[in-house]
């Protein structure tokens, strides 16, 4: 057995202490450990997206981050982005217009439009596309997850 | 596994010390894309692991006698963000920008593109043709050598027990100076090169071309500098005649396997393609830089 890491870490604001072995994933550690399972596992290396959070700023595939590299660090994840009972832009749009089918990728997409719109509040279609090329979905055909994003986009533009 | 354990020290002497008494497996931890994966999929069982992510070299850009110096922990996203650089060298950040996902470049790592050894490392060929120098730090001291030093083949280094590459430096930009990386792959985001073209060129005053370097991925075991395909282009205005040369050169060059992503033939007939275009491309960049 590898010895155990003591780390304390920011989730969602709250402060977390877990214990995690050296190989242990960062995934491994927000679903098992902390019992935040909004986070899914697609593929487990880097492909498909659906484990994407936000690391100090940066969105990542959380199954590529080790979870003792996270001592220290601001993590957020899905369980985040609603304030309470008040769903985000980006979540109530999903809903409207059909984003979300069976929803496995959601999250992932979630966090990751929401990084792109928090750079860049105003993207084309394409910027959507390429941004979001990361995030693999077998159910939509992405035209929906695009107008989503497009439209709570625009909401949250004012326009 | 075994017994795996984690170390992130903070300075690269402890990181050299703890790499070079380690036994066993031991892997440098930088953006993990590579590292982790290979664990995930049982492919390496490393017995120490070393994050290198919290020594402060690693991870600056710092301006150094008129050229940039990149520490080898630098994110893809922190480089493709940062103005200056992507103004000195468009077609480093075109390879940057092509390496995985916005996640993956959330994590990933020039160092790490270039120490994981793959033939078709899409940052490695703009590397090389930028003429960029890696700092390898080790036991024995630290040496600066060319980037296409580095790889000897696929998933192989030139590195010893206990070597890092600490940073790459790349060299002042003479005025009109352009650089550009295309890579063909079926699709056009999240795929591995069939082939990689890096192109760096610099024009005189009257548009000759003075210097180039060529460099090719995805054609041979390990990712090439083309002195024959640079040759090519020096003294002429790569013109239609020069860039056939070029051509030539480039497809002269390849050694390529077949396999379920192309053939041979295949290779050889894009590399020579690619580079045209490539060349084309950094002509461009280099007539907007006075």
């Amino acid at each position: 057995m590898s010895r155990k890491y003591h780390v304390a870490t920011t989730v969602n604001g709250d402060e977390y202490e877990y214990l995690c072995e050296p190989q242990q994933t960062l995934l491994d550690v927000l679903r098992d450990e902390l019992m935040l399972t909004g986070t899914k596992e697609g593929c487990g290396t880097g492909d498909c997206g659906a484990c994407t959070v936000m690391v100090d700023g940066t969105m990542i595939c959380s199954c590529l981050m080790l979870a003792v590299e996270a001592g220290g660090k601001k993590v957020e994840t899905i369980e985040g982005m609603a304030k309470g009972e008040e769903l985000h832009p980006l979540q109530r749009s999903f809903l409207e217009l059909n984003g979300s089918q069976c929803g496995i990728c959601t999250p992932g997409i979630l966090i990751a439009a929401k990084a792109l719109i928090d750079r860049n509040p105003d993207p084309t279609e394409t910027e959507v596309r390429y941004w979001l090329a990361g995030n693999l979905c077998r159910c939509t055909g992405y035209d929906k997850i695009i107008r989503s994003v497009l439209a709570a986009a625009k909401e949250m533009r004012g326009a | 596994m075994i017994s795996l354990k984690y170390e992130a020290p903070s300075s690269l002497g402890d990181a050299i010390a703890l790499l070079a008494r380690a036994s066993g497996t031991s892997r440098v931890l930088a953006g993990g894309t590579d590292v982790i994966v290979q664990m995930e999929t049982d492919l390496i069982e490393p017995d120490l692991v070393v994050d290198i992510k919290k020594i402060p070299e690693l991870r600056e850009i710092a301006v150094e006698n008129g050229g940039f110096r990149v520490g080898a922990a630098v994110t893809g996203m922190e480089l493709t963000d940062h103005r200056g650089f992507c103004r000195a060298w468009p077609g480093v950040v075109d390879g940057v920008k092509l390496i995985g996902s916005m996640q993956i470049k959330g994590r990933a790592t020039m160092g790490g593109n270039l120490c994981n050894a793959s033939p078709a490392a899409d940052s490695v060929p703009a590397l090389i043709a930028a003429g960029a120098v890696a700092r390898v730090a080790g036991p024995d001291g630290t040496r600066d050598i060319p980037v296409e030093g580095i790889p000897i083949g696929p998933g192989k280094t030139s590195l010893s027990k206990g070597e890092i590459v600490v940073s790459f430096l790349f060299p002042p930009r003479p005025p009109y100076s352009g650089d550009a990386y295309l890579r063909m792959t079926p699709r056009t985001e999240m795929d591995i090169a069939v082939v990689g073209v890096g192109v760096n060129v610099t024009l005189d005053a009257d548009g000759v071309c003075a210097a180039a370097r060529v460099s090719l991925g995805a054609v041979a075991p390990t990712v090439l500098l083309v002195a024959e395909a640079g040759a090519a282009l020096v003294g002429s205005r790569l013109d239609a005649p020069a860039l056939d040369r070029l051509a030539q050169a480039a497809a002269a060059a390849c050694r390529p396997i077949d396999d379920k992503r192309g053939t041979r033939e295949y290779r050889i007939k894009v590399a020579g393609v690619l580079a045209k275009r490539a060349a084309a491309l950094a002509l461009e960049r280099a007539r907007q830089n006075p």
